[in-house]
């Protein structure tokens, strides 16, 4: 139980990080002209679609986990699969997003919305990218036969850290993907 | 499950103290996952980092002993002081602090082992290497020059162009994620690893302390690791957070740094807080006093912490509400520190004191600590801090709070819990002339600057003016700054021959109270077989008195029993 609390830890300081980059982003889409770019630049059709297939990797690893628990590794290695699928998929169209907002010359140097939203999206798509790694040692360890019988929490632990890189998502979707729709300019 | 055996691949004979003297000489620390090694070796680290240090400030000194000095050039002696701050605080008050924390928190909760033994050296090797990475930077075309808390625009890359602040935020980064691991680590082995018997109010105030710390650091530090990665995207990818022209602001990396740099100041001061509170119990032998009081005040502490960040930024001009609110909080926050000076004063009154070292650096913290408190208190009042902020009168009062506090609580700590680590005894004749040279020397540089800050001297100038009065008591701060370090050569010179030849330690020299003391000294790599049964805070102390145990008088009056 050592491995959860030490999770909830990470996550707990994690997520001030989070805070800390979600309330630069908020306090510089007050400023003149932020909100026109930001509306501009982002479509939120495409992303949205990319968010539920990032939230269905949650569902994918909530079922790794009840696999694991009732001690059926078959299921638990195509569960796990899944999950890193369905991530990868989540990271390749973040990277498809990047790469049009670059070809139109929007970027980190480009003004406060490019230098807000790459930093706050890229370490996200950071932290989903350590999810991976930690996720594909975890399958590769399954395949050597190391999870065959229930005993760790393992799965526990490393799920706590999945849901939450999920949920930063949410938030972040919502902040700067669906608020401003909702917002006079 | 905490008081079985921890399986540990190596015999369970006592480690090699202080020195490098086994089988495998080097290896076999830089290898060590143990609990006690790591602490030794963040303890060893922050004494190299001290000694540079306090080089650099003694530079910068010479520089400031006469009016219109030309010893450095401007731009060494920015770096220098630079690092002479950056260094103090992150390289040896910390991993100090958490040295004797990874090295003490287990013996005092009746573990063997930290909950994570491997995350706990990765904690520690990061932290050295982003010390050394932050110093390569004096190779790699210049350190960082714009002071510790780096503020923006100076951290620019228009006004800082080498690559010193570069390294400031990688070195940072490395140190702090290892500082976040170290804090998760002491946090779980608090919480799941004490001894079964042993309740929260059981627990040794130091290591409640540690508690508190640990959870200040992770609640603080991801700002300052935000900050500093959003400051490596400016210089390195030409983002626009804090550079005003581009739109970005100077002033989010003021709050951005104090939401982190406030509660710092705690993270540096509570542990130091929790070592003096066992000093003050066993060499009062007595109890400590208010237990609850002082646990009590030590969370309200942690809790104010994260409201009072703008008492740093009272003279940017936030407007007069916000003002008043952190002006408020401030004064708020010293009431829970007040109440801790007088417990301590509690727990002596009326105590058969013993004079030791380590007792006597715990009384001059009463003293020194009050002085830095009081002048803390000073720049909660907005008028006061408009004019004398940005002065030598602020360098004066940090110093008091951090040499005054924290240092004098690592001492405190290094004097008590010497021969427990090495199991050698200290040389008591120079232990004293340590201490009264450092206590003289440390006042003598700073109770001047209150001075030279209230005639208008302002902090961080290269060189001044021959005003009347301000090259005399410039040239008293210097000497004074000398004879610390006299005081710090003569303390390195202690400690290697009390490791080398030093007389052999007991197990329990003070008639301690705590658990780390039912060791032998130094502990085995197994820290304990089995360990008495706990049933008060003092579960040492009981098991050595079992008529006079603290259970056995629960309605007896607090504080006066335990002669």
């Amino acid at each position: 139980m050592e491995n959860r609390l030490l999770m909830k830890l990470v996550v707990a300081t994690e997520t001030l990080f989070f805070l800390a980059l979600l309330l630069v982003f908020v306090y510089f889409s007050l400023g003149p002209g932020f909100r026109q770019q930001q509306l501009a630049a982002l479509d939120w059709r495409t992303t949205g679609a990319f968010t539920l297939l990032l939230f269905a990797s949650s569902f994918t690893y909530w079922r790794a986990e009840a696999s694991y628990r009732q001690g059926a590794p078959g299921r638990l290695k195509g569960w796990l699969l899944a999950t890193i699928g369905l991530g990868a998929v989540f990271l390749l169209g973040q990277a498809r997003e990047f790469h049009g907002l670059f070809t139109r010359h929007i970027d980190l140097a480009a003004n406060t919305f490019g230098t807000s939203f790459f930093t706050l999206t890229g370490f996200h798509g950071l932290h989903v990218l350590a999810g991976l790694l930690i996720l594909s040692i975890l399958t590769g360890l399954a395949f050597a036969g190391d999870y065959d019988r229930p005993t760790s929490s393992i799965f526990s632990a490393v799920g706590i850290y999945w849901h939450f890189v999920d949920i930063v998502w949410a938030v972040v979707f919502t902040v700067v993907y669906v608020l401003p729709h909702f917002m006079r300019v | 499950m905490a008081n079985t055996t921890v399986l540990v691949p190596e015999p369970a004979r006592p480690l090699p103290g202080l020195s490098i003297n086994s089988s495998q000489g080097l290896l076999q620390w830089i290898s060590s996952v143990d609990h006690k090694q790591l602490g030794i070796m963040y303890l060893w680290m922050a004494l190299l980092f001290m000694l540079v240090g306090g080089l650099e400030i003694l530079l910068v000194r010479v520089q400031l002993a006469v009016p219109r000095n030309t010893f450095l050039s401007p731009e060494a002696y920015n770096q220098l002081f630079t690092m002479h701050g950056t260094t103090m605080i992150f390289f040896v008050a910390m991993p100090a602090l958490f040295g004797f924390g990874i090295y003490f928190v287990p013996l005092m909760i009746g573990a063997n082992e930290m909950a994570f033994p491997r995350l706990n050296a990765l904690s520690l090797w990061l932290t050295l290497f982003g010390g050394s990475l932050m110093y390569f930077s004096f190779l790699a075309g210049g350190a960082p020059d714009a002071g510790w808390f780096n503020y923006a625009p100076l951290n620019q890359f228009n006004y800082s162009s080498s690559p010193g602040v570069d390294y400031y935020c990688a070195g940072l980064l490395l140190a702090g994620i290892g500082t976040i691991t170290a804090s998760i680590n002491l946090v779980v082995t608090i919480l799941r690893y004490r001894i079964p018997g042993m309740r929260f109010k059981d627990m040794p105030v130091f290591v409640w302390m540690m508690l508190l710390t640990a959870c200040l650091v992770l609640a603080s530090f991801p700002a300052l690791n935000a900050a500093l990665a959003m400051l490596l995207l400016d210089r390195q990818l030409h983002a626009h957070f804090f550079d005003v022209t581009g739109g970005g602001s100077a002033v989010l990396w003021q709050h951005l740094f104090w939401l982190f740099g406030h509660p710092e100041v705690y993270v540096l001061i509570l542990p130091a807080f929790g070592i003096f509170s066992e000093i003050f119990a066993v060499f009062s032998r007595k109890p400590v006093f208010g237990y609850a009081f002082i646990v009590g005040s030590g969370i309200a502490i942690a809790l104010l912490a994260f409201g009072v960040w703008v008492h740093h930024m009272l003279a940017v001009g936030l407007g007069n509400t916000v003002n008043g609110f952190f002006s408020a909080s401030s004064m708020l926050i010293g009431i829970p520190t007040g109440i801790k000076i007088f417990n301590w004063l509690a727990t002596m009154h009326g105590g058969s004191l013993r004079f030791t070292v380590a007792m006597r650096f715990a009384i001059a913290f009463l003293v020194e600590f009050t002085i830095g408190g009081l002048s803390g208190i000073a720049f909660a009042i907005v008028p006061i801090d408009l004019q004398l902020t940005d002065t030598y009168f602020v360098v004066a009062h940090i110093h008091y709070v951090f040499i005054g506090g924290t240092l004098f609580g690592l001492f405190a700590g290094l004097f008590y819990w010497f021969p427990k680590m090495s199991g050698r005894l200290l040389d008591e004749r120079l232990s004293k002339w340590f201490f009264w040279l450092f206590v003289v020397g440390f006042n003598g540089t700073f109770l001047v600057q209150h001075v030279l800050g209230t005639l208008g001297m302002p902090r961080r100038v290269y060189t001044y003016p021959d005003l009347p009065g301000w090259g005399l008591l410039n040239m008293i701060s210097t000497a004074g700054g000398f004879l610390m370090g006299a005081a710090t050569l003569l303390l390195v010179y202690m400690l290697v021959t009390a490791i080398r030849r030093g007389p052999l330690a007991p197990a329990d020299p003070w008639d301690a109270y705590t658990l780390e003391w039912a060791t032998t000294s130094p502990p085995t790599l197994q820290n304990f077989d089995r360990v008495p049964p706990v049933r008060s805070a003092r579960p040492w102390r009981d098991h050595k008195r079992p008529d006079d145990a603290d259970h056995l008088k629960p309605g007896k009056k607090k504080g006066v029993h335990g002669k």
